[in-house]
């Protein structure tokens, strides 16, 4: 394609522009720059020159224009050669999708006698507001399947600055029951630079259950960060098949310190601490299972 | 003059950018005359030893300076050589017929891989101006290179010598990865934040605003998106390491032509010993002001005076806004020299005002609490604005901030041009008092990495803000947001608001400061459609844009 100088399209929005485009850029002579916005004096509309005559401050309220009817452009180049790079103009400004897949946690746990792994992430696709996110979750012992282990998909809605409404589906895959669940939660940034993240779950067997994390990162240098990180689950009924009773079912805290090598690779070192409460500690206790008890941890937190 | 595909690379560090510049006027490699020829390509650029990605005009970055005459008529030829990409030019600060004015999607389709566009105008102005390609993220690449436009007639800015002085930044990084990572986590980029360490140090804030700023979710270190931990900042295409030269003779009044064609990099410029004499801004004479240091920000341009007297070579600055990295060149009597770069100073820590909360511009007589909103996101300090999660904040108390320093200089110890020094130097060709005002609201989301206009960004947006030729216009700007806004409106110059009568400076485009409002007069005088935006690269393509269009007045 070669393009050079606009060929005349018999539009009647060029046969405008060039009606009201005195001389200008085409033929004027050098040093009438100065005289320039003089010449449109003559196209000013009646309305503006009344307007001139007011006072400012009460001449400040004339009305704006209508929008125009048609695109510049379209009358120089012809629409159709317009169109693509207008769409693409639209897209490339505010109208691209991006996203990330961010391991936060991927750590092996070291517990008197035994060891066992743990991993949380997540990945979002889409857009400033809406977006597909995928997350999961789970721990086990080496050397068999995953004790716990879920995946959620949720379509996330920004609501506001700092939190994301988000809904969708749950499906547990570790060992034990099969649960599928309806998801609806709140993720996003509290004052003081706590991230947080909250949702509740309804079991395709009736039972609800909530759980709450929050974290902070704490720079202690420009890459040397301290991450405290609660997490508490709830739950409104007993689930026996689960091991979970009703009310505050475990609570757990960590201090992970980590290293940024660069900010998407992270290698960190630190402790976890897990504790079952009320019925899901007797129900643990029951199986044979400990109640909670402190892990050290090591790790690498990674995006891309 | 004309300038093929072969030999372009010999070409590319000749003359005006070559490591060491004897000066404007003496150089060959300058283009010149009616017919030009730029090609776009893409090349390697090696910064510091490390090659890198990059895109030439006719091989160089920057570009080929065009050195054109007031009153000539060219014709620019812009070759397409990139593979698989459409590209453009815009020809920033100069006053042409708008479907030549090189924005895809505005102005004409934009060049097609492989394809040539011819753009053709008059010169109806002189001075100072550059131009850049407005295609996806290119001007990041390296696609820039400066315009100077000599006078028809006497020059009313007398000097011995010249020089351009292009200023950018470069990233290995890839821009679209760039992109990326400012979504993915708005503070990618920023290795200055506060720390444990530094409030120990006593380098950040103390422990009663830390907890106020964090409560509020503010970052005082957020000064610039994408800092010098990612880029290099370069004079001319070269970094320190290179020591770009510029050649003097003690005694000689020397004209520096400053470019920021940086991306998103703000600069404050001094030469440590030399006070300079700012000349022109905008490409547009102002009445000269002495000044030990001046902040340009992205598009800008500023002409300054020196008269290095001493026969000793003489450090030129150009410090990010961040303080994250410098530019550094040296002017000096002869080859070889070298200056000596000063320390980079302290990272400044953004304010209160800077959050658009200008307690002490209140009269304390005044005040009354009551009937004031300083809520940081009080829908009643903006009742038209929609606030979606793209507005993280509003400015309760926004002030004019063009009598101050830029961020960071408040202190600097000497004198800093401010806006409200810049008088023109010839009277305004329209004094008329603006028949309306429009207000524009600069607003953002630090931790979306959201940018806009009014709250919408261009992709949301259907319809340009209209004017009729001929109307004078007044814009008002209120930047809700803690970042510096550099807006550049196509194909006009306007008039800033600074009480200077009908000498008020002349500018296409003016940075709005943190929290602060900017007020400009506009004759909207170049039918047609025309881009209006951030100059911010980033903020831009995250939606801070709009289109505005001038039509004839509709009769009755």
């Amino acid at each position: 394609m070669n393009m050079r100088i606009p060929r005349a399209g018999a539009l009647p929005v060029l046969v405008a522009l060039l009606a009201a485009m005195p001389v200008q850029a085409q033929e004027m002579p050098a040093g009438e720059m100065a005289d320039h916005a003089h010449m449109h004096h003559d196209a000013v509309s009646s309305a503006e020159q009344a307007s001139q005559q007011a006072p400012q401050q009460a001449a400040q309220q004339a009305a704006p224009p209508p929008a125009p009817s048609g695109h510049a452009a379209d009358a120089i180049w012809g629409a159709e050669a317009m169109a693509p790079s207008r769409a693409t103009l639209r897209h490339e400004h505010g109208g691209m999708t991006t996203n990330q897949i961010m391991v936060d946690l991927a750590e092996v746990q070291f517990r008197r006698g035994r060891e066992g792994y743990r991993w949380e992430g997540e990945g979002w696709w889409g857009g400033d507001i809406d977006r597909l996110v995928v997350k999961t979750q789970g721990e086990g012992r080496f050397g068999g399947a995953a004790d716990a282990a879920e995946a959620q998909a949720l379509y996330s809605r920004a609501t506001g600055p700092y939190y994301n409404l988000q809904a969708g589906v749950r499906q547990d895959i570790g060992a034990g029951p099969k649960r599928t669940y309806a998801v609806i939660g709140l993720e996003g940034l509290a004052p003081y630079w706590f991230e947080t993240d909250a949702a509740v779950f309804l079991s395709d067997k009736g039972d609800v259950t909530a759980r709450l994390e929050g974290w902070y990162d704490q720079r202690i240098t420009q890459r040397l960060i301290l991450q405290p990180r609660a997490e508490v689950n709830l739950a409104a009924q007993n689930v026996p098949d689960q091991a979970v009773g009703a009310g505050l079912s475990n609570i757990e805290a960590g201090l992970r310190l980590r290293y940024e090598i660069a900010r998407e690779f992270a290698p960190y070192v630190g402790v976890s601490w897990e504790r079952k409460l009320g019925r899901t500690k007797r129900y643990a206790q029951a199986l044979g299972e400990g109640s909670g008890g402190a892990a050290f941890v090591i790790g690498v937190r990674t995006w891309f | 003059m004309k300038i093929g595909g072969a030999g372009m690379l010999a070409a590319c560090w000749g003359g005006w950018a070559a490591r060491v510049s004897a000066g404007v006027p003496a150089l060959p490699q300058a283009l010149s005359g009616q017919d030009i020829e730029l090609r776009v390509a893409h090349r390697m650029l090696r910064i510091d030893g490390h090659e890198t990605h990059a895109i030439g005009i006719n091989g160089g970055i920057p570009g080929p300076l065009l050195r054109l005459r007031e009153g000539q008529d060219v014709r620019l030829t812009v070759v397409n050589d990139l593979p698989g990409e459409d590209t453009s030019i815009h020809w920033h600060g100069l006053l042409v017929p708008f479907q030549m004015d090189g924005v895809p999607g505005i102005s004409f389709p934009g060049i097609k891989a492989g394809s040539r566009f011819t753009y053709q105008f008059p010169l109806r102005q002189s001075g100072t101006y550059w131009y850049h390609s407005h295609s996806g993220l290119q001007e990041q690449m390296g696609h820039y290179g400066p315009i100077v436009i000599d006078p028809a007639g006497a020059d009313p800015i007398s000097s011995d010598r010249e020089h351009v002085v292009v200023l950018s930044d470069h990233s290995a990084m890839h821009p679209h990865t760039i992109f990326k990572k400012l979504k993915q986590q708005g503070g990618y980029f920023n290795y200055q934040k506060q720390t444990l360490a530094g409030q120990i140090a006593g380098r950040d804030q103390k422990s009663a605003d830390r907890l106020e700023w964090g409560k509020m979710r503010m970052d005082p270190t957020d000064i610039s998106d994408v800092t010098g931990s990612t880029y290099r900042f370069l004079i001319n295409g070269q970094t320190a390491r290179d020591n770009w030269t510029g050649l003097f003779r003690p005694g000689e009044r020397v004209r520096l032509r400053f470019v920021n064609a940086s991306a998103m990099t703000i600069f404050n410029v001094r030469i440590p010993g030399l006070s300079m004499m700012v000349v022109a801004a905008d490409g547009l004479p102002v009445k000269p002001v002495q000044v030990d240091e001046f902040q340009i920000a992205n598009a800008e341009t500023y002409d300054v005076i020196v008269t290095p007297a001493d026969d000793r070579a003489y450090g030129l600055v150009a410090e990010a806004i961040d303080r994250s990295g410098m530019a550094f060149a040296t002017l000096a009597p002869r080859p070889g020299m070298v200056a000596v770069a000063p320390p980079l100073r302290a990272r400044p820590l953004a304010t209160m005002k800077d959050m658009g909360m200008d307690m002490a511009g209140m009269d304390p007589d005044m005040m009354d609490m009551s009937s004031m909103h300083m809520g940081m996101r009080d829908q009643r300090n903006a009742p038209a604005l929609p606030l979606g999660p793209g507005v993280q904040t509003i400015s309760p108390m926004p002030a004019d901030r063009t009598g101050e320093p830029g961020q960071g200089l408040a202190n600097a110890g000497h004198k800093v041009l401010v806006y409200s020094d810049l008088v023109a130097l010839e009277a305004n060709p329209d004094t008329r008092p603006p028949g309306r005002t429009i207000e524009i609201h600069l607003t953002g989301n630090m931790e979306r990495y959201m940018w806009a206009f009014d709250g919408k960004k261009l992709s949301e947006v259907g319809e340009p803000i209209p004017f009729t030729a001929g109307e004078r216009v007044r814009i008002v700007l209120i930047n809700d947001t803690m970042m510096n806004h550099p807006i550049h409106l196509h194909g006009h110059f306007f008039e800033l608001a600074t009480d200077k009568g009908d000498h008020a400076p002349r500018k296409h485009t003016v940075n709005v400061q943190p929290g602060s409002t900017v007020t400009f007069d506009l004759t909207a005088d170049a039918i047609g459609d025309w881009a209006f935006h951030c100059h911010m690269l980033y903020h831009m393509h995250a939606g801070m844009m709009r289109v505005v269009s001038v039509r004839p007045a509709v009769s009755a």
